[in-house]
């Protein structure tokens, strides 16, 4: 893996639908920096999306942290998205599909889980959601036809 | 809804009249607003010109989430209810692969693979429902 030495960090606001503008131009660029392919790179700037929307809507604003990472075999992109809103009283029923508490279609949180390769929640009522996801560059994909 | 354009510095999407037929070109990435404003626009359009057809052109949309399907889905249903039909045309490959995935499958929208392909989608109602074979472009 070339040309990533300089590292991909950034903490970006998500305060506005401008905000998400930037931060899914941002996902997408340090995506392709690291070598994802077409598809993976979608996937996770789709996810991005998702997830800066909640922070944006649900959350009432917060940021999101861009890092790079390595499991010494691969490198991948971590996601942290954080805010200081009402937080989430029930994980589950927010996680699955067809929950919305806003306008949306239900798709936010499980969508976003489905599109990446690892996936964490971590909320407490009142205080706030830090969600934290991480793709993999070039990761066996799940066992399928294949040609 | 105009002031937030001024505000993100986002430019609304043009909106064409084709006979009767509206054609608007998605570019790029979106502002929520923008989008939103867009669906009033089109439906406006629908009304004021009597179009029978949309067709939606998606080829430049890097990526679809929710926010963007849903607002997809419901100008299908706003033209529908003004009989009018939508095509959304174009879609990219990486782009189905992810909706599918989010479990956004936007069962209420036609698709067609170009905007041609759409055009002569709307063109010939009564053929339309079995597929016409069609010419790979390249």
């Amino acid at each position: 893996m070339s040309g990533t030495a300089a590292g991909v960090e950034a903490r970006l606001p998500i305060g506005s639908d401008l905000d998400l503008v930037w931060v899914r131009q941002h996902v997408r660029q340090a995506a392709a920096a690291l070598g994802f392919g077409l598809v993976e790179q979608t996937k996770l700037v789709t996810a991005a999306s998702e997830l800066a929307r909640n922070t944006l809507v649900y959350g009432g604003g917060g940021e999101v942290e861009t890092v790079r990472v390595s499991d010494g075999r691969t490198q991948g992109l971590r996601l942290t998205f954080t805010d200081h809103g009402p937080g989430i009283a029930d994980l589950e029923q927010a996680l699955s599909d067809g929950y919305t508490s806003g306008d949306g279609l239900g798709m936010g949180l499980g969508g976003a889980r489905r599109l990446v390769h690892e996936f964490a929640i971590d909320s407490t009522p009142g205080a706030g959601t830090t969600v934290t996801v991480t793709s993999w560059v070039a990761r066996p994909p799940r066992q399928r036809e294949e040609s | 809804m105009n002031d937030d354009f001024s505000r993100t510095g986002a430019a609304p999407v043009p909106v064409l009249r084709l006979g009767d037929i509206l054609l608007v070109t998605l570019q790029g990435d979106l502002h929520d607003g923008t989008a939103e404003q867009l669906q009033q626009d089109i439906v406006e359009a629908i009304a004021r010109s009597r179009v029978t057809g949309v067709v939606i052109d998606i080829s430049g949309v890097e990526i679809v989430d929710s926010f963007l399907g849903r607002v997809l889905a419901e100008i299908g249903a706003n033209a529908r209810l003004l009989a009018a039909q939508t095509v959304v045309a174009g879609m990219r490959p990486a782009v189905a692969i992810t909706m599918v995935e989010l479990g956004l499958t936007l069962p209420g929208l036609r698709t067609a693979l170009s905007t041609e392909a759409a055009l002569e989608l709307l063109g010939r109602p009564d053929a339309a429902a079995p597929r016409a074979p069609r010419q790979e472009p390249r």
